[in-house]
Order: C-alpha cells, then structure tokens, then sequence
C-alpha cells in the first residue's frame, strides 16, 4: 500500500498521471469479511425466527378447545431456565475476555462452563417438553401448541448446534491454541449465543409471561 | 397396496415396486431416453479420461468464474426439462377439447404444471441470474474472487442437489399435483398422502440452503471486496442490482425455508400450521409463501435490469444516462417489493381497505420501473446504437416488458383483479414479465459476456434466428392466454367442454413450438460457436468496447482475474482507463494469494440428496445416516486450516506475457 500512496502522491503534483492500479498486492485481512458475514447470516436465521413469532401471534390464541398457557407454563420452572441461559451468556463473554488476555486454559474452562450452562438449558427444556405431551398437550393438539412447540423447539435447536459447535471449538483450540482463525471462530460463535440469548428473552417475554396474562 | 413386511418396510420405508411409474409409457420413454443419454455421457467421460479433469478443475473448483459457468451449465439443463413440461402441457390443451381427454391423464397432467412452474423459477431462472452474478460480479468489482470461496462451491453444489431431488422424483414416485406453490390444504398430508409433496418440500429446502448461503456470500463480497477508488456510487449498475437482488434473497428465503418447515412439520407429525381444523389456518400459509414469493420475481428481475443498463450503455456507446435515478429505482423496487404480497390473493376477502393498500403499493412499483425503462431509452437517445444480439435482445425486452408491466398494473387493480384473479389472463402477465424480462435479459446477459467468459464470441446467425424464434413464439403462445383469460377461461385446466375455444390453444401450442425451435437455434448457435471458435476469437478481452472493469483483463480472465489491484476513479471505470490512456502494466508482478479447491462441497451436497430421499420415502435409517454423515463431513471441514495457496510471481508473469504476445499479433494485423 505504501508505494501506491507514493505513486498516488506523485500523481497530484503531475495531474496528467492518474494511478489505475496498484503496484503491491492489495490484501483483504485474511477472514475480513468474516464478521460481517456472519452478522448477515445471524439476521437470515433472526427471520426465521420472526416467521415462527408472527406463527405464534397469529395461532397463539387457537386452541381447539384444549389446554391455553395458563393451564400449561410453570412461570418458576421457565424463570430458572432462562437463568440458565442468561448465565451461559454471562460466561461465554468472560470466556472472550480471556481469549483477549491470551489465556488459553482459563478461557476453555469458561467455555466448558457455558457449555453446562447451555445443557441445563436444554435438560429443563427437554423436561418441560416430556410433561407437556405426557399431559396431552401434544404438537399436534391444537394450532397453538404446533405452534408453541415450533418456536420453542426451534431455539432449542439452535441451542444445541451451539454446543455442538462449543465442543468443536475447545477441540480445536485445543490443537492449535489462540490462532487468529480460532478467534474468529470463537468471535462467531459468542455472535450466535448471544443471538440465541436474546431469541430466548422474547419467547420468555411473548410467549411465557404474555401467555400467562391472557 | 399390497401386504408388505414389516421389515421391507423399516429398509425402504414406503418406497415399493409400484412406486415406479411403469404404467407410463411416456414416463418409460423419457427414462430411456435420459438413461441412454446419461450412459453415453458417461461412456464419453470415461472414453476421453475426464473424470479427474472434471473433479480437479470444476467439481472442486472454488474459483467463483468456473462457479458461475456451471450454475449457467445447470440452468440450461433444467431449461429443457422446464420446456419439455410446457409443451407438454401446450400440447394437451391444444387436443383436449369435443370428448377428447387428450394423451395426458390428469395425475400426470397435475405434476406436469407444478413441476413446469417449480422448475422453471428455481432450477432455470435462479441459477442463470446466480450464475451470471457469481461470474461478473467479482470482475466488475476488481476483486480476485468471493469472500467465502468454499461457501460458493457448496452453496452451488446444493442448488444442483435441489434439482437433483427433483428430477429423481420423475422416476421414483411422483411429484406434487398442487401448483407451483403447494398451497395447503391441498399440500397437506390428507389430501397429498403421496410422496409428490415431499418432494417438493426436499428439493426446494436443499436449494434454499444453497441459495441462501450464496446471497450472503455476493451481499458481503459487493460491501467488503470492492477495489479501491469504488464508492458506493461508483459501483456500476449490474453489481448494484446484483446487491439489491442479494439483499432480497437474504431477506426472504429464510422466509419460505421456515414456511417450507412448518408445512412439513404438518405432513411429518401432524400439526396443526394450515391443516382445517384445531385451529391451523391455511391463508396463514398463502400469506407467508407470498412473502417470499413476490421479493422472489424482483430477485429474479433485478439481475436482469442491471444487464440491460450494461448492455445499453455499452452498445449505444454512451454513458448511461441516469445513472443515480438508476440506483434510486433499484432500492425503491428493493423495499416496495415487500410491500405487495397481498396482490396475490385480493380474493382472500380482506376487505376493501387492506385491498386498497396492497393495490396502490403494486401500482406505485411501476413508477421506478418506468424511470429505468426512460432512462434505457434516453441512454439510447443519440447514442450511436450497434444492434449486436445483446442489444437486441435488450430493445425486445423493452417493448414485450412494457406489455407485461402494464397488464400487471391492471392486476393491481383489486376489482379487475376479482375478475381475472386465477384465470388464463394471469398466466400470460406473469409468463409476459419473467420471459420478456427475465429471460431476454439472460440471453442478453448470455450473449454479452460469453466471450469474457470462454475467449470467443457467439455465432451470429444461429443467435439472431433464436432471438426472432424466441421472441416471435412468445407472443404467439401468449397473446392468445391473454384472450382466453378475458373470456374467463381459468389456469390448469386439463380438458375443456367450450369448442370455441380449441383455436386459440392451438394458436398457442404453435407458439410453444417456435420457442422450442429457439431454444433448439440457441443450442446450435453454442455448438457452432465452439466449433468456429478461432474465428470468433476475442484476443482482447474487449470485445464489445466495454465500459466495466470485466472488460480490462484477459478473455478468459486468467484465475486470479486482475495482476494487479485496480483502482477506479469512475463508475465506467474501463472506459475512463481506455479515455485517459491506460497502460497495462508489464512488470512487478506479485505473488497473488488465492484459495484452494475442496471437494466437501460436493460430499455435503451427495448427502443431502440421500438425507432428502430417506425423509421423502420415510426411510428413517437412510434420513438419520446422512443427517450424521453430513455434521461429520462439515465439522471435519473445520480442521482444515490451509485454505489457501500462492500463485508464484513467475506464472503471474508468463501468463501476463503470453497475454502481451497476443495483443501484439491484434496490433500487427
């Protein structure tokens, strides 16, 4: 880059000269567009879940003259399970924080805590879900449960892509330690936990606590 | 059906003898015909020891100009099959008329008009506008390729597994009898207990994942990989659509993949989306599908906008002319694209005020089309217009859009619209807007940078004999659904009681066959092109006088597409070169830095293909097998940190000098 700013100096003072390329190779940054691609993507998959939503707001009244929130939701149960996921985010950032000091083991160790977190998660998700149909209130019983199950299912889905993901990263920092290729990737991921996170805080809002108003 | 074993049953699921269509014999024939064409093809590949050749250079490829090639290799396929459908169906209305029921039975018919429209837009007009875009897209900006390499490769490879999906379903089982858009509950499980659905469903899923992937891949290589000097306003007018239609694609597909999920959610365990009772709704599904539905012709047509604006400019000699009004338009016609869905189904019953709406927003979408046509014709204007086959087929466009567009606005209209909503009227708008826009655009497109793309010109006889074929069939086949639709005659319709009528369904099938007949001549005008391609020759790179930065290097571009990093003072960056007397620089060259060719794309995409055929025959061990097949393939994918290679400075500068070497012998002559 210098030399062009060289030439393109050399080109003001003789204005007939314009530079029409550069002489040293023009570099993007290895990964440079990672992280505006994945900011796209994470709105791509943020539709779908704004489809599932607009499903849910639609449907979320149709119940077929079967079981409505009220009956259903356990508002403890949910307020510790968002707790659980809260909490992963909460590490998973102090996670980054020692990925920026450099510190290999002490951000595995956070990860691995997120990891837990994002099980428990899942574990009290997955309890929820067997009571649910255990009781009758299956997919298929009404508009309103096909259409809570969806979109509760599809974050936790997502949820456990995560993990699967967390794991394949601790493996791979693991092998390779803090490259910059395994920051980005660990970058990536915390962009999608915390997208996750914040999925998770309107299910709660709209579908849990307004639930429970109706 | 028969008793079958419950273990028969737990290996191929539903998928049984009489799954296989040998009661139709004009299923039997096409299998022949496809399966000795494909042996041969086959038996050439291995004759000539191309298989490694294939692999190495194109399969694997992640080089976004070979990338493209094969998106367009793809289309035009499927652009045979799409054909074949419609003059099938041409052919059927034509004698289907006094008793008669034609040749096609109406299960046979049903698929027929749903594959026809499914493939014609997803597997002909989607990888043509994505092909076109992968391969200009990264010239016209001055970059050495896409920002995900390997994302390309796979998000193609998934597309060619879509129609894969597809065409397999024409053999094994059948397709869905539902329309294009599978409208439930005529698509749910109790009214389409078949496999043809599924089908459906699968083929378009895996598309949908690589059509997706693709749109982020060009939206972030057109924000991030731009050469120095090109500001936004800068960018010359094809990228600019190519950005809109990337956006839009981005914007609305997860749409139809989370529709396409819920439906089989409703096929596959039985809830309750759009199904008629426990509360589904089935409009809820029009709506959605619509949603990314009408985005989806402004993805196609924003493309193909922007290779008219190249070609008018280039071909009049000039400038084009407004330029800003240009881009304006493009992103009016972005965001008002969301803001019509509605147009589809006046008929719903949304009542008069929601009708007005959506009515006033389509209306309001023919103004910054309008500017665009103005601006085509004022760029025109005193230009000194060369009538190459690209310009024609641009001034074709023109005339037959305009048509299209304003019996579209007469659709806009809801009260018109009660009267031809589903008729053959409709028919004729939309084949009217995606044939004379979209599909003109794409042969100009085609026409244009073919000798970029393979380093010799197309034939000019054979190319102007398929644009009149073309454009004349179009109108022949059209002109008369326009009339029928005013008569009232609705669409997929397989026999018809009114004799009165037959004449202009045979006008009509005449028309499809001149089509047929341009399609052959474009075919012929490839092939006779290859064979006289050191006549055509482009040694160049410029062969029409080009305005954009393609035009600057090598035709073929060599694989790293610029030796140097250009830097761009003008949005007709090559013609500001050409005027302030550019020299193409001869020494310094550089290592270029590239990425390497992988093939899990293609891996990922074979898995799909077996993960989407065990669900669509309920093969759960087949489904559950490629599902953990595909996680490993693409976890292992991640190990690979060396992704990239250098090309050394000495091959950068042979290939320079032999490029040298051939201007000379232009300059001698």
């Amino acid at each position: 880059m210098a030399s062009a700013v060289n030439t393109a100096d050399h080109a003001a003072t003789n204005s007939d000269e314009v530079v029409f390329y550069l002489e040293d190779e023009h570099e993007h940054a290895e990964g440079s567009s990672t992280a505006l691609g994945f900011w796209v993507y994470l709105m791509s998959d943020c539709l779908i879940f704004a489809i599932l939503f607009a499903i849910y707001g639609v449907l979320g009244t149709s119940y077929a003259a079967g079981p409505g929130p009220q009956d259903l939701f356990e508002l403890e149960l949910v307020a510790v399970n968002t707790a659980m996921l809260l909490f992963s985010s909460i590490t998973y950032g102090f996670a980054m924080l020692q990925m920026d000091k450099g510190n290999v083991r002490a951000t595995q160790l956070w990860l691995a805590i997120t990891g837990v977190f994002g099980l428990c998660f899942l574990g009290i998700e997955l309890y929820e879900f067997h009571h649910l149909i255990e009781i009758g209130a299956t997919p298929q019983r009404s508009a309103f449960l096909s259409a809570f199950f969806t979109l509760v299912g599809t974050h936790g889905l997502h949820v456990t892509f995560g993990i699967i993901w967390l794991v394949t990263l601790m493996v791979q920092v693991n092998m390779h330690g803090l490259i910059p290729a395994n920051r980005r990737r660990l970058m990536c991921l915390s962009m999608f936990w915390h997208f996750l996170d914040v999925i998770w805080i309107g299910v709660f809002t709209f579908v849990y606590l307004m639930g429970m108003l109706r | 059906m028969p008793e079958s074993s419950p273990l028969l049953t737990a290996i191929f699921g539903r998928l049984t003898f009489e799954s296989f269509p040998i009661h139709e014999p004009i299923l039997i024939v096409t299998f022949i015909v496809v399966a000795l064409g494909g042996l041969g093809l086959i038996y050439a590949l291995h004759r000539y020891r191309l298989w490694g050749f294939l692999w190495r250079e194109w399969f694997t490829s992640v080089d976004h100009k070979k990338i493209g090639i094969m998106y367009m290799v793809l289309g035009i396929v499927m652009l045979l099959r799409g054909f074949a459908d419609a003059i099938m169906m041409r052919l059927q209305q034509a004698l289907a008329f006094n008793g008669s029921e034609g040749y096609l039975n109406a299960h046979h018919y049903d698929q027929i008009f749903t594959a026809h429209g499914v493939i014609m837009i997803f597997f002909v007009a989607m990888p043509l506008v994505t092909g076109l875009m992968n391969f200009v897209v990264p010239l016209q900006i001055g970059a050495r390729d896409v920002s995900f390499p390997f994302l390309n490769n796979f998000s193609f490879w998934m597309t060619a597994a879509g129609a894969i999906i597809i065409m397999i379903s024409l053999f094994v089982g059948e397709f869905a009898q539902t329309g294009w858009l599978a409208y439930p509950p005529l698509s749910g499980i109790q009214y389409s207990p078949g496999v043809g659905v599924d089908y459906y469903i699968w083929g378009l899923q895996v598309a949908g994942v690589g059509t997706t992937l693709s749109g982020i891949n060009l939206l972030v290589t057109i924000v991030k990989m731009r050469a120095p000097g090109m500001t936004m306003m800068k960018i010359p007018v094809f990228t600019w659509t190519s950005l809109c239609t990337n956006v839009l694609i981005v914007a609305t597909f997860p749409v139809l993949t989370a529709v396409l999920v819920l439906l089989s959610l409703d096929r596959y365990v039985g809830t309750n989306f759009f199904t008629n009772d426990f509360g589904g709704n089935p409009m809820m599904y029009v709506n959605l599908i619509w949603i990314w539905g009408h985005p989806e012709v402004y993805i196609l047509v924003l493309p193909a906008f922007g290779i008219f604006s190249e070609v008018v400019s280039t071909f009049s000699g000039k400038r084009l002319f407004g330029y800003t009004s240009m881009v304006y338009a493009t992103v009016v016609i972005t965001i008002l694209s969301y803001l019509v869905w509605l147009h589809h189904f006046f008929t719903m019953g949304s009542g008069a005020s929601v009708n007005s709406f959506f009515g006033i927003t389509t209306m309001i979408i023919s103004i910054p089309t309008g500017a665009k046509i103005f601006n085509w014709l004022f760029t025109m204007y005193r230009g000194r217009i060369r009538f190459e086959l690209p310009m024609m087929w641009t001034v074709a466009f023109m005339l037959t859009f305009v048509i299209g567009g304003m019996t579209g606005v007469m659709l806009a209209i809801p009260p018109a619209d009660f009267v031809l909503h589903n008729s053959l009227f409709l028919v004729a708008h939309f084949h009217n807007v995606i044939i004379g826009g979209v599909l003109f655009g794409l042969f100009a497109g085609i026409n244009y940078w073919f000798p970029k793309a393979f380093g010799f010109k197309l034939d000019t006889f054979w190319g102007t004999l398929s644009f009149w074929f073309w454009v004349v069939g179009f109108w022949v086949a059209f002109t008369p659904l326009y009339v029928l639709g005013f008569m009232g005659v609705t669409r997929r319709l397989r026999v018809f009681e009114d004799p009165s009528l037959q004449i202009w369904f045979q006008i009509a099938a005449f028309g499809a066959f001149l089509v047929a007949c341009g399609i052959a001549c474009f075919l012929i005008q490839i092939a006779v092109s290859v064979m006289r391609r050191d006549k055509l020759r482009d040694t160049t790179g410029d062969p029409w006088n080009g305005r954009t930065l393609e035009w600057a290097t090598a035709s073929p571009p060599p694989d790293y597409n610029f030796a140097f990093t250009p830097v761009i003072h003008d949005n007709d960056a090559f013609a500001d070169m050409k005027k302030r007397g550019y020299k193409r620089p001869l020494e310094g060259y550089r290592a270029i830095h590239m990425p390497s060719s992988t093939g899990t794309g293609v891996f990922i995409a074979a898995l799909s293909v077996a993960l989407a055929f065990g669900l669509i025959w309920y093969m759960w061990w087949l489904a559950a097998l490629s599902f953990i097949a595909i996680l490993a393939v693409a976890i292992a994918h991640t190990f690979n940190y060396h992704r990239d290679f250098h090309i050394p400075a000495e091959t950068v500068a042979a290939t320079e000098a032999s490029r040298s070497k051939l201007l000379a012998t232009v300059a001698g002559h």
